[in-house]
């Protein structure tokens, strides 16, 4: 099998998987960051939802060749002690109840964020679009969102 | 009241005190115990291993509280709120508890399950008198070092005080407390002194789900561990004939391709049959591998012969459901007067059918377990809301002793009623007990939606008489796949309020596996009951709330002992509901629906606003009043109702689950919709503040929500909607061609 090195979280990983092994994959077996979730594998839920070079992309639909020279951020990298200010909203709303799509719905909140600092609430509704929370927590996500807004800017 | 001064229970076989090895106290009681009504003999306390408790509360040499509660999370709040109640009456600052999950040892745990909306319920008076125990004991230890007596000290926040204005903190006390009697009676707080009950609390795990720490049972490794994808009959009524899996064991990763279903069959035969192991009828085909994606990728490679045998089909569960209900096989679940008698008299009849598919579950964390099954023991590992059941039958399938048996459950990526099935627990042991190596079985999205346990399909077939103005008859039929309405439902709203009222049931088998979902039976029902007293009000010409709070009114003083709800209560809610959401009083353009309903104990009444937008019916708003009683926690709370109409929403909306051939049409997220952020409207909710014990918010905003929403549709486009999902009919969702123009 190929050898690949990738840069997640700002350090170098060589990893040994077969070269169609999609990164959410190689993230959860091979290097032990479980905080990516695998919700449906089609790129239609946004569980795994990953920062490359700062972009919100679906971990679950990318190989490891889509990613060659690209920098990875996963959910564990994103601060070094849950302090983004995306993180810090989310804790201050109370937003999860399973809790198992919200790894999905920050990183997807926080690279939106990163372009558009002053969201409107359809701005915010348009990019949470993606991310489906089963247990239905959008008013609380809609609510941290824009509050993480106000912190970033 | 809730509040009682006594303790009722056996405090000896509820509770019982140790002293830690390295200091301090451990507190183990038994919260289901101490629910039964009956009073279970006293245990000798030499013989005191904590093996009949399920939760414990530690306080550590130096003050630190640490309490494991008992019951499953699966986002349902109550690893949060369950201990809430155990602090306030222990008098500790929140703040400075710690909350982990009870092990889940079936030596020490039994009758733990996440289901009904149960567990605040269940556990208000038990986790109070608990706390209030342990607290009751750490002041009698302080006011015998002090040599003063008990009533003369105070607590607040872990620290008690006596007269002299000398303090001690519990940790100081801890080792002698324990060796203390466990108090006769306790005296539980008014609800005006409550320092924890009714403030707001933040999930326990928020820091460790924000950070993405491993929960989930998914996330769950150990050393030497494997991976296996299970090739399940594709298409229910299916049985496995051969397989080859040459291809795929050739693939990299692919440690071994290998059958199960022997022990799932054989238990079936045994008198300890758990009903969850219908799933395992066939055998099946299992990859194991060395990583996930290899074990999925190599499942595609097997070939599989499967026999059909009986391929069931949407198209004809309709024919057999609408036969049901035109029959006159029913068994009748309550019979009041004369329903036959009401609609001959009757001036005017209204009959209505009302349709719904079968749902799945779609838990975003999709079923899977870990499992090492060795010649010592059984380790089991992961998400299931029955974990004691799941370790008895797995003893029973691999004919081992159950103390064998060490399961742990894990932080639940949802649960809607589906993890309440251990068919994937039976399916991890299974391939252990074979391979004997750790595994972990994982099963993909489209094996979630293809191999469920779904909401059945249902029909609705409501009858009402109307005769002076008054409705005077009321029969309401159920056709359901496989199982029908539980006992209690008949005598829901409006059992009592209309003098000849029949429910009727009947159901088809099919073998397609059903079972409960978020809300069972009323998740349907609630939407077809309340569209139709908005559609019997229009007919009567009667003002819509004063309709249900005139026959609420005559269920007051009921002497019938079978009726759940609370008519002041239910009343209380509607006519808060009319204030709130300013019925009848909005701007040109803004089309209101109104429900109310009785479920899981709690009253709820709810308005939905809709407006048109681009000709189609969108709704914006809805308003909600909610009796739970006593809120325990209301972050927790409003989390939950806003979930529960959210999902409400979005599956009578959106939710659309056909088979044909005997499998699902739709199978991934691509094909079946859920509800997503653009689709959600406000939510304003209102909480009704009492005193009454309370009770349980899991499900009781979901039901009603499809009612109040069709009934605005109604109010905004002049069309009924009588089968869900409603997306599945855009053309009733517009406001017709004509009106848009003129």
């Amino acid at each position: 099998m190929p050898t690949y090195q990738i840069k997640i979280n700002g350090e170098s990983k060589t990893v040994d998987v077969s070269n169609d092994t999609p990164i959410l994959w190689v993230l959860r077996d091979h290097l032990d960051l479980v905080g990516t979730k695998y919700g449906c594998g089609i790129g239609q839920c946004g569980a795994c939802t990953i920062h490359v070079d700062g972009t919100a992309m679906r971990s679950c639909s990318m190989t490891l060749e889509q990613l060659d020279g690209k920098s990875i951020t996963t959910i564990e990298g994103l601060s070094d002690d849950g302090k983004h200010p995306v993180q810090e909203a989310w804790k201050e709303v109370d937003v999860p109840q399973c809790g198992y799509c919200q790894a999905g719905q920050i990183m997807t909140a926080s690279a939106f964020l990163e372009n558009n600092s002053n969201p409107t609430e359809e701005d915010i509704k348009n990019a949470m679009h993606g991310n489906i929370c089963r247990c239905a927590s959008y008013t609380r996500i809609r609510k941290a969102v824009a509050i993480a807004a106000e912190k970033m800017s | 009241m809730s509040t009682t001064s006594k303790n009722t229970f056996s405090r000896r076989a509820f509770m019982r005190t140790s002293t830690l090895a390295g200091g301090g106290m451990l507190i183990g009681f038994n919260l289901f115990q101490s629910c039964k009504p009956k009073v279970v003999p006293p245990i000798d306390l030499s013989q005191l291993d904590y093996n009949d408790f399920n939760a414990f509360i530690k306080i550590a040499a130096n003050g630190a509280v640490t309490i494991f509660s008992p019951n499953p999370e699966i986002g349902q709040g109550v690893k949060t709120s369950m201990p809430m109640l155990i602090a306030e009456e222990l008098d500790v600052a929140w703040k400075n508890v710690f909350v982990e999950q009870g092990k889940l040892d079936t030596e020490n745990y039994v009758r733990q399950v996440a289901g009904g909306s149960q567990s605040i319920r269940f556990g208000w008076d038990a986790l109070r008198q608990t706390g209030a125990s342990a607290k009751q004991m750490l002041v009698n230890a302080a006011a015998a070092r002090w040599g003063v007596d008990a009533t003369e000290c105070s607590v607040s926040e872990g620290v008690i005080t006596n007269a002299a204005g000398e303090t001690l903190g519990y940790g100081d006390v801890v080792n002698e407390a324990a060796a203390l009697e466990v108090p006769e009676k306790v005296t539980l707080k008014e609800p005006k002194d409550y320092n924890i009950i009714g403030k707001d609390a933040g999930n326990v795990d928020i820091n460790n789900i924000i950070t993405g720490k491993p929960l989930f049972g998914l996330d769950y490794n150990a050393e030497g561990m494997v991976y296996a994808s299970v090739a399940r009959p594709p298409a229910f009524g299916q049985k496995l004939v051969s397989f080859d899996a040459a291809e795929a064991k050739k693939m990299p990763g692919v440690i071994d391709v290998i059958s199960i279903g022997e022990k799932g069959r054989a238990h079936m035969n045994s008198e300890n049959r758990n009903w969850s192991v219908r799933l395992s009828d066939s055998d099946k085909v299992v990859v194991i591998a060395e990583s996930t994606w290899q074990a999925m990728k190599a499942k595609k490679a097997l070939k599989i012969v499967w026999e059909d045998n009986k391929l069931e089909s949407t198209e004809q569960h309709n024919k057999l459901l609408m036969g049901l209900l035109d029959g006159n096989k029913f068994n009748t679940m309550r019979s009041d007067g004369n329903v036959k008698k009401a609609f001959a008299e009757a001036d005017e009849i209204l009959e209505r059918t009302y349709e719904s598919p079968f749902l799945p579950h779609n838990c975003l964390e999709p079923m899977n377990f870990y499992a090492n099954v060795t010649d010592e023991k059984i380790h089991l590992v992961g998400p299931v809301q029955t974990p004691a059941s799941a370790a008895t039958t797995v003893a029973d399938m691999l004919g081992r002793d159950v103390g064998d048996i060490h399961l742990e459950m894990t932080r639940m990526g949802g649960g809607f009623g589906r993890r309440l099935y251990g068919d994937f627990v039976y399916e991890a042991a299974e391939i252990s007990d074979l391979i004997r190596k750790p595994v972990k079985m994982v099963s993909s999205r489209e094996d979630d939606m293809n191999t469920g346990v779904y909401r059945p399909a249902i029909k609705y077939r409501i009858k009402a008489a109307v005769k002076d103005r008054q409705i005077t008859g009321y029969h309401l039929k159920e056709a359901a796949i496989n199982s029908n309405m539980y006992g209690l439902i008949p005598n829901f709203f409006p059992a009592g309020a209309i003098e000849n009222y029949q429910v009727d049931v009947a159901s088809y088998d099919s073998n397609i596996t059903t079972g409960a979902w978020r809300a069972p039976y009323t998740n349907f029902l609630a939407y077809a009951e309340q569209s139709f007293f908005d559609e019997l009000a229009e007919l009567m010409e009667v003002d819509k709330i004063q309709l249900r709070l005139d026959l609420l009114e005559k269920v007051k003083g009921t002497e019938d002992e079978r009726i759940q709800y609370d008519p002041e209560r239910m009343q209380n809610c509607i006519r808060t509901v009319v204030e709130k959401s300013g019925w009848g009083q909005k701007p040109e353009g803004v089309y209101q629906g109104f429900v109310n309903y009785y479920c899981h104990n709690t009253h709820v009444a709810q308005v939905a606003d809709v407006a048109i937008e681009n000709g189609n019916a969108v709704v914006k708003k809805i308003t909600c009043v909610v009796d739970c009683g006593i809120v325990v926690n209301p972050l927790g709370a409003i989390n939950q109702i806003e979930g529960g109409i959210l999902d409400g929403i979005g599956h009578s909306m959106y939710g659309d689950f056909e088979f044909e051939n005997g499998a699902p049409i739709a199978n991934n997220f691509d094909r079946y919709r859920l509800i997503r952020m653009k689709e959600t409207p406000e939510i304003e909710t209102h909480l009704i503040q009492n005193e009454l014990s309370p009770t349980g918010l899991g499900e009781p905003t979901l039901p009603p929500v499809g009612g109040a929403i069709a009934n605005a549709f109604k109010a905004a486009t002049g069309n009924r909607l009588y089968k869900q999902p409603f997306s599945k009919t855009p053309e009733l969702l517009r406001v017709p061609e004509k009106e848009i123009l003129g």
